[in-house]
């Protein structure tokens, strides 16, 4: 009993430590975002990485993800005679949750996962400690670049995700409800509220400092070769996945109880 | 100067360094030798702030680096630099970028006079065709060498080498000694060298220190090195397989 009071105990410990450093790391590169214009060259390369290399899988899924509320919901909705509201319905739930959510789902998949990966093999290759010894700051040259890219290509994804997304309820509308792009589009944006949007966006833009602190945070605390750039990376997907879910709730339940 | 006092680090149950004590003085050239996992990559991190002992305290110039702050580790890190086992390159950076790198970051110096010293460096290290290639297109002993120049162009007063010579020809070997002798004798660099290799540590040490089970089991000039009777050293310098150290 005392010895999984004991194992519990320095998990916990663990998590919260990796908190803090998580943290601490994410206000660290915050200061250093005084340094963005030079650091330009690199934040571009990552943008490049996080939006340009990611937008094909981020078009499939948000097609996909609009024609599956297409179809459950216009199935539904069918029943009571209210398909003619499927637009609305459609883009009520991407743009508060759905998109913000789904977008983070996949940049979390593809891009903090690789940022965890490279960090972690800079790790155990000792090209991080190389920089610390040519007191080059880690959080400056490396992670705040991927912060900044990502902050900015979250939200960015996220109304792609919208667009994809209503497309693809667009699509569902007229073949299986018999609803012309017309009549769709007008209900859609009839319940396109800026509040919905701008609640979205603001998640997608936490998600995304949340996502890539986590990553590099992770990926700076591999150890063990190989096998310790791996977990880190199982971690960093694990650890940004639940943080999505957790702050995601918290920032829907502030703006609903504040009625912003 | 460089001084560890009663330096003590675990890692986990392990005791990687017992109570070591060093003293390193100005423009020596001080080998560490030792069998694998014995600490001695251990015993740069320390110097070189990496590491922090779980007991002692290590000393730059008087400076207490461990436990320092950030401010103070980049002031006392300034001084040094550290040639690493694998080379540490940045992997996507080109040869030369690799070598601008610290420079870029300091911004002190033109675009131009970057370009001047980070030749200059490579030429030293006939590594100046290199100059736009990739880590990945080089070879192992290339990248230690790069990662030399990539020490040299901030002319630091105090140089870690960590197996400056393991992986490389007897000819590069030769070179990259001569060089590490040259930087004490002309600069008065102070060299903290790290190796297994026997002949390089007599050509350049001005003393050895035998590391033996996180402890130094003899320190002295390389002479009384090759002629010791302490049989750890003894075992070690001959490289005979029977003898106190365990072959596992």
């Amino acid at each position: 009993m005392i010895e999984k009071l004991d194992r519990a105990g320095s998990v916990l410990v663990r998590n919260m430590e990796f908190a803090g450093f998580t943290i601490l790391l994410l206000l660290k590169s915050l200061y250093y975002f005084k340094n963005i214009f030079g650091k330009r060259h690199e934040i571009i390369k990552q943008l490049y990485y996080a939006g340009v290399k990611t937008f094909p899988v981020i078009s499939i899924v948000a097609l996909f993800t609009g024609m599956v509320l297409g179809l459950q919901m216009g199935i539904e909705m069918k029943a009571y005679h209210q398909e003619i509201h499927i637009g609305g319905v459609v883009i009520a739930t991407l743009t508060r949750e759905m998109a913000p959510f789904t977008a983070a789902i996949i940049l979390i998949a593809s891009v903090g996962s690789a940022m965890a990966a490279e960090l972690g093999t800079m790790k155990v290759s000792e090209e991080i400690d190389a920089l610390e010894i040519m007191s080059i700051s880690v959080e400056k040259y490396l992670v705040m670049p991927r912060i900044a890219a990502l902050a900015v290509m979250m939200p960015v994804a996220t109304v792609y995700v919208n667009v994809m997304g209503s497309i693809g309820g667009a699509v569902v509308a007229k073949s299986h409800l018999n609803i012309s792009y017309g009549l769709y589009y007008h209900v859609l944006l009839e319940h396109l509220h800026f509040k919905a949007v701008y609640v979205g966006l603001l998640k997608a833009f936490v998600f995304g400092l949340g996502i890539s602190s986590i990553s590099c945070a992770q990926g700076l605390r591999a150890e063990n070769g190989a096998l310790g750039v791996g977990r880190a990376t199982r971690d960093a997907v694990v650890a940004s996945f639940i943080m999505v879910l957790i702050i995601g709730y918290y920032i829907t339940e502030f703006f609903f109880r504040f009625g912003l | 100067m460089i001084e560890l006092r009663n330096v003590t680090r675990y890692f986990g149950d392990f005791t990687v360094l017992k109570d070591l004590s060093i003293k390193i003085e100005e423009g020596e050239t001080f080998v560490i030798i030792g069998m694998s996992g014995t600490g001695k990559t251990v015993t740069l991190k320390h110097i070189s702030g990496l590491l922090d002992p779980d007991h002692g305290e290590v000393l730059i110039d008087g400076i207490r680096i461990n436990g320092a702050s950030r401010r103070v580790k980049e002031r006392l890190r300034r001084k040094m630099g550290m040639v690493f086992q694998s080379g540490a390159l940045v992997n996507w950076l080109s040869v030369g970028d690799n070598v601008s790198l610290p420079l870029v970051e300091r911004q002190e110096m033109g675009t131009d006079e970057i370009y001047e010293a980070v030749m200059k460096k490579l030429k030293l290290l006939h590594l100046d065709d290199a100059y736009y290639k990739m880590p990945s297109e080089i070879s192992g002993g290339m990248k230690k060498r790069v990662c030399l120049a990539r020490v040299l162009v901030r002319n630091p007063e105090i140089i870690l080498y960590d197996e400056p010579t393991s992986g490389l020809d007897p000819v590069m070997s030769s070179v990259i000694n001569n060089l590490i002798k040259e930087m004490d004798s002309e600069f008065g660099v102070t060299s903290v060298v790290v190796t297994h290799d026997m002949e390089s540590a007599f050509f350049l040490a001005d003393r050895i220190a035998m590391l033996y089970n996180g402890e130094i089991v003899q320190c002295d000039t390389p002479e009384n090195i090759r002629n010791s009777v302490n049989p750890v050293v003894r075992q070690f310098v001959e490289g005979a397989i029977q003898g106190p150290i365990a072959v596992e």
